[in-house]
Parts: structure tokens; sequence; C-alpha cells
């Protein structure tokens, strides 16, 4: 040990007691774990939110059992009130973008995996990384407690628009203490993000193991670097954003508030504020966030495409191009979610450009992976499935990215279901995707067992059939000019679409009740799995040269050495078809 | 060895045979701050850029500030923090020549500096509070907007300078304990640094463009 001083100073011995180990863990794997947990948590709560939504729009009369249990006020007799529709569709859109698709892609497998696919035995910050999760998860509390003060939750949405966000309660229902609550957790979780994204910024740059250039990390780990760089300059955005909304709706200034405002017959006590300066802050956190949640999903996927396509991922530098250009491109395009919004109009051409060029990064990307499924000795499996159907609902999804980058159509389709459609498709149920296909990749590695393939196909055939079900009427709906954000259509001329409404709930129930059989092949495979191989895909890359499940200092005391790039799939001339990264064997081109 | 000093040694080192060397060539703490330091001036840059916003946006804008006593005691402060900047630089050049004890002078120069300006500048907030001034409140008849944005925008700025009062406390007290290294110092400084540099927007963009004439 003493000659490799500088090194073992990273090596330390595995805690003991319960609370350090499972609880207080400075281990990334732990850590990772921790997110995960609580993603599966938020997006049950989410999911569930979902569903109430979808049954009042379907079956507006209908009581739903128990609901008057969580707010009597917000659903007298089990019926909610069209405030109370708006209350959960904020905690709905906040929990899901915050808590799941930020947590799970990103928090959860990049700090399980970040560290071990460059050969590292932990985050360059252990303890930094630590307060993250606990910071994160002090902001879910909060969150949740919003459902449980006077009025319930905030109904501004999770974008909290002003100033119906900034006046309080004269506004409406959940706009006193349930927004104050909404602010203060998303300026902790903003706290949170931003220590996670300096961990893993360091971490990537810094603790690579010997060999692993930064030409030679994974795709996913590039992924996972690209998002911490947006995180770091995104979140910081959305900080002070909250804390001004916080002094505007506490200390009585008026930054989102603008003169001569009259709420419920009150002149407001504000002036001089700008209720679009709200939007332009939110959204410059915003729409780099929506590509927080989708980057690490297309990183997952270009890295287990190859394993089962069982050839090399095309254009390896393109693809990593094409992310680093996506995560610079975010930050220009923000205006393209207030062309609606009274910003001025040829502002909205501006922001247009930028969002037309946004395609071709994520065209070039698609092209990519289908690219390389063409020709392909495929190996089925649920992972790769759901690769290929992230790359299905990535397209269905951006297609109609087009449509809306353009003001002239988007003043249209804005605030109609069309947009509902488009970013389910493209960020949330992508970016889920993206998230299954890793936990079925990752689970033997992470739990040393094997998840069922065939409660897997299962699960994927019917979320597969299913989330097309949900979104692609809803493009239907935008364009004959259902509105969105409604609580019910009963009595105008939308009263002739709400069939198609029917035909959605009942899908997303469907699809909400087969996601059970994902939480069953999960807790079953934990305890009853087979066990699993250290190697089970045949993976090139370096968790795949470490136990399953790895040790505490990951590769157990060894130091890795990479001689390989992560994409030797089917090299000809070799034993197998492949090429671990830590085989110094010498691989002969042409 | 002890999870704090584990916690403490990971990241300042490891670039042996075992590692890549880092693109660079730096510790991982002093790369953090650097990290932290980019994204903290992102946040000082979305709240400057709320001011100007709503500053463009607000027809009926008058300037505040008289020249005797407001822009005078704002160059003595720009003075203060300028010179504890220079104090700072003494303490990194003395803490990476191991001159200890010139190194700990240095820094508590330094502190002396900061604190006198923390000083300054709350004494300044009392007087205005006796002026009339609140976050919603303009005595002058001008925009509320402005007491609003010059609050928070001097609060956080005032904020960082005092943590960065303490950290140096505490960096001077663990360098001459040995607890802490040069390296702590120099990090420190960079932060220091920056929070000098951030005034140095602060001051013309919320003291300077507001004098009255």
């Amino acid at each position: 040990m003493h000659e490799t001083s500088e090194h073992a100073v990273h090596q330390h011995a595995p805690p003991t007691s319960f609370i350090r180990k499972h609880i207080f863990s400075l281990d990334h794997k732990v850590i990772g774990k921790q997110y995960y947990g609580l993603a599966l948590l938020a997006v049950f709560i989410g999911m569930v939110l979902s569903w109430l939504m979808r049954i009042h729009l379907a079956w507006p009369t209908w009581p739903i059992p128990g609901l008057d249990k969580l707010s009597a006020v917000g659903a007298p007799a089990g019926v909610m009130t069209p405030e109370y529709y708006l209350s959960l569709m904020t905690m709905h859109g906040t929990i899901m973008v915050f808590f799941v698709l930020t947590n799970a892609p990103f928090a959860a497998f990049g700090n399980y995996f970040l560290p071990i696919q460059i050969g590292a035995e932990d985050m360059a910050f252990p303890r930094f990384n630590m307060m993250s999760f606990w910071t994160t998860f002090t902001a879910f509390l909060v969150m949740i407690a919003a459902f449980f003060v006077t009025d319930g939750p905030p109904i501004s949405g999770w974008t909290a628009y002003a100033p119906l966000s900034a006046v309080g309660k004269d506004a409406g229902p959940g706009l006193a203490m349930g927004q104050n609550l909404w602010a203060i957790s998303i300026a902790i979780f903003c706290i949170g993000s931003l220590l996670g994204a300096l961990n893993f910024i360091a971490t990537t740059l810094d603790l690579r193991t010997k060999g692993m250039s930064l030409s030679r990390m994974p795709y996913s780990t590039w992924a996972w670097f690209v998002t911490a760089v947006i995180s770091l300059l995104a979140f910081a955005v959305l900080l002070p954003a909250c804390i001004l909304l916080i002094l505007d709706r506490t200390a009585g200034t008026s930054f989102f508030i603008p003169s001569g405002l009259v709420l419920s017959d009150r002149l407001q006590p504000h002036a001089g504020g700008s209720v679009l300066l709200w939007q332009h802050l939110f959204w410059f956190f915003g729409h780099p966030e929506v590509y927080i949640a989708i980057l690490p999903s297309i990183g997952i996927v270009c890295h287990i495409l190859p394993v089962f396509a069982r050839k090399p991922l095309l254009g390896p530098r393109a693809t990593i191009g094409c992310m680093i250009a996506i995560g610079f491109l975010s930050y220009m395009v923000w205006g393209h979610h207030m062309f609606v919004s009274g910003m001025n109009p040829f502002s909205a051409n501006l922001f247009s450009v930028p969002t037309l060029i946004i395609t071709i990064p994520a065209t070039i990307l698609t092209l990519l992976l289908i690219g390389t499924v063409y020709g392909a000795k495929m190996r089925f499996t649920t992972p790769a499935l759901f690769c290929l159907g992230f790359i299905s609902v990535f397209i269905s999804g951006g297609i109609s990215g087009f449509f809306l980058a353009q003001p002239s159509l988007d003043t249209y389709l804005h605030a109609t279901y069309f947009v509902v459609a488009h970013f389910h498709f493209v960020m949330a149920v992508a970016s889920i995707f993206g998230v299954f296909a890793a936990t079925y990749f990752w689970f033997p590695k992470m739990y040393g067992r094997m998840m069922s393939d065939t409660l897997g196909k299962w699960h994927f055939w019917l979320t597969f059939i299913g989330v097309y079900c949900i979104f692609m009427p809803m493009h239907y709906l935008g364009l004959a000019g259902n509105v969105r954000r409604y609580s019910a259509f009963v009595d105008d001329y939308l009263i002739a679409l709400i069939p198609v409404h029917k035909f959605i709930t009942i899908a997303a129930l469907a699809t909400g009740a087969a996601q059970l059989i994902f939480l069953f092949n999960l807790i079953w495979s934990r305890f009853r799995g087979p066990i699993a191989p250290d190697n089970p895909w045949e993976g090139t890359s370096l968790e795949w040269s470490t136990t399953s499940p790895p040790p505490f200092d990951n590769f157990g005391g060894r130091h890795m050495v990479v001689y390989q790039g992560p994409n030797e799939y089917g090299v000809e001339g070799t034993a197998n078809d492949y090429v671990m990264q830590t085989s110094p064997e010498k691989i002969v081109t042409g | 060895m002890s999870e704090s000093e584990m916690a403490l040694s990971a990241g300042q080192s490891g670039h042996g045979a075992f590692m890549e060397p880092s693109p660079y060539g730096i510790q991982s703490k002093k790369l953090t701050m650097w990290l932290f330091i980019i994204s903290d001036a992102v946040t000082f840059g979305a709240i400057l850029m709320v001011f100007s916003y709503l500053r463009a946006g607000t027809p009926n804008w008058n300037a505040p500030f008289r020249f005797s006593p407001s822009i005078i005691n704002g160059m003595v402060m720009t003075f203060v923090l300028l010179t504890s900047s220079l104090t700072m630089l003494g303490a990194v050049e003395a803490a990476k020549a191991g001159r200890k004890a010139a190194s700990l002078k240095w820094l508590g120069g330094t502190v002396l500096l900061g604190t006198l300006f923390a000083v300054l500048h709350i004494r300044e907030w009392f007087h205005m509070f006796d002026e009339g001034w609140r976050l919603f409140q303009n005595p002058t008849g001008g925009p509320v907007i402005f007491g609003a944005a010059f609050f928070s925008i001097t609060g956080l700025h005032l904020m960082h300078v005092i943590s960065g009062v303490i950290a140096l406390i505490v960096i001077a007290i663990g360098y001459s304990t040995d607890w802490l290294d040069a390296n702590h110092v120099e990090t420190t400084g960079l932060y220091w640094h920056f929070v000098d540099l951030v005034w140095m927007f602060v001051f013309p963009l919320v003291y300077l463009m507001n004098a009255s004439r």
C-alpha cells in the first residue's frame, strides 16, 4: 500500500453500523440507490395524480372514493373542483419533472455508475454526495407537505407563472402556504442539484483511472458529464429566481408583480414588477432542464444499444459532439416557451431559429442509433427492447417539435393538448424508457441477480402500446382545438371530444397497472432472481470488469487500466466478439 | 483512516501512476472552487439581469444616490475590498513560499478589511432604513423596485462577503495548526477574488448608474 500512498487515501474500510451503511452513507452506490428509491416513490405519487386527473377529465361527475379525505375543500364528496384539478396538475408536473426525470436517469444511475465506469472508487467528494441526496430528500418532503396545508397545493403549474404564483391567497386556493412550500422546496432542490453537479464534473475530470482518456469514456458517462455541466448553469438561475419569488410572496417586494393589479376586488399592494421576467428566468432554467431529463437517457441508450446490437455505435465522435451541441444550444432557446406570452413577436422569430437548429444534432443522434441497429443481429432482451422503444417515442415526440418550434404554428397549438403530447413523448416517456432500459440492464450489477426477462417483455409491450394509446390521440385533440389545463370539457364544443378522453383515461389506467409487473419484477428479482454472472450481457465497459454487485471500493483494491474504447463489439478475430476496455489485446482493423 | 480524513483527502490526491492526469493539472478541490465560481457568477448574472430588465422597463426611474454620502461611501467600500484582494494575494504568495507567519498576517489583514467592508455596508443599510428605504418603499418618490433590487443584490453580495470572512478565519486557524495547508489558502483566495470581482459589477450598476446629478 505504501508505494500507492497517493491513491491509497481513497481506500477506506466499509462502514459497519446500519445508519452509516444504508442511511447516511458516503458510498456512491448506496446514494445512487437512494436516489432511485426516491424517484420510484415520486413516480408512484405522480402517476396516481395523473390517474385522478384523467378520471376527472373523462367522467367529470364521478366521485373518486377517498379523494375527499385528501382535501375536503378541494374535492367535496370526492368530485374535484376545477381549482383542485389545477393543484393536482401542478404537483404532477413538479414531482415528475424534478423528482423523477431529474433524479432517476441522472442522479440515481449517474451516482451508481459514473465512478465505476471511469474506474474510480467513489465520487470526488463523498460527503457532498450524501448532502446532495439528503437536500433533495428534504425538498421532496417540503413539496409533499403542500398536500396537507389548509387550501392544498398551488394551482400555478410546475412553471409557477407570475403573477399567479407571486401574489398570494387573493388569486386562488393553494397560493398562500402551498405556493410558499413549492418555492422553498424548489430552492432547496436547486442547492442539492448544484452540489451534485459540482461533484459529477470534478469526478469525471479528475478521477479517471489509467488509460481512461476522455475519448474512451462510455457514452453514458459522457451524457452524465454534459448533463452535470448543464445543471451547474441552469439551477444557478432557478435558485435566485425562487428566492426573488419568495421575497415577492413574503417580504412585499414586487419583482414579478406589475402595478395596478386587482384580484378578488382588492388592489394588490405591489408596483413596478414584470410578469414576463419570471418566465424569462424560469425558462432560462426550464429549457436546459428538459435536456437534463433527456440527455442521460440518450447516453444510456447509446451505451446499451451496441451491447445488444453486437456492433459498435455508429459515429462515436459525432454522438458525443451532438450531446455537447444539444447542451450548448439549450441555453439559447428558452423563448420558444413564450411565443404566446406577450413577448415581442420579433423575439419569437429570433428564438425559433436556434430551436430549429437543435433538431439537427437531435436528428443526427437518432439516425446514428437507427444506423447502429441497421443490419445488426439484435439480441432482443428487455433492455434492448426499451432502447428501441426509446428511439420510437423520441422520434414520435420529436417530430411534433418541428411544428411547435415555429411561432406561426405554435400560436395556434401552444395552449392545446398537442403540446401535452409533444413534451410527454419526447421528454417524459423517452426519458423513462431510458430509465427502464437502464434498470433492466444494470439491475444484475446492482443486486447480483437477474431480472425476469419474460415479465420484462410483458412490461415493455404493454407500456409501449400503452403510451402510444395515451399520447398519440392527444395530438388530434390538440389539432381539434382541445385546450389544456382545463378540468373538464362538459359544456362547450369540446363535448364531442369526450370519447377520446375516455379512451386515453382507460389507456392511462391500464398502462399504469402494467407498471405493477415492473414493480413485482423488481422486488421478486431482488430476492429470488437467478444469480447474475459478472458480465451477463457481454458488455465492454468497466462496470462489467468487477463483481456483481461491486465491492465497497468498486474493484476490490485492484487498479483498473484501460486500453480500449467502450465500443469494441463485433470485433473479428477475437475469442468472443467483443473486447473489454481493460483488455490489453491489440485489435486488428481492416 | 477516519472518515473525516478520508472525506478531506478525497479529491486532493490520486494523480499518481494509477490515474489519468487531471486535464487542468490542479487539485479536485481547486477545480470545484472554479466550478462553483462559474455557477455563482451565473447566479449573480441572473440577479443583475433582473435589475437591468426592471430598470429598462421602468419609465419614471430616478437616480436616488447623492454623491455625498452614498457614492463616497461606496468608493471607500470599493477601495477597502480591492485592498483586501491585494492582502489576499500576499497571503497566497506567502503560503506558497512556505512563509506561514507572513501568510497568517496577510490573512488577518484580509479578515479585517473584509469585516470593515461589511461594517461600512451594514452602516449604510441602517442609514437608508432611517431615511425610509425598505424592500417595498422608496422615500425619494421613485420606483419602489429600486429598494427591492438594491437590498437583494447588495444583500446577496454581503452574504458572500460575510461567509468569506468566516471561511478566512477558519482557514487561518486551520493553517496555523497545520490541519490545513497552503492549497486551502489558495482555494479560499479564489473565492475571495471572485467576491471582489462581483462587487466591480455591482458598484457601477447599482451605485454609479444611480448617482443623482
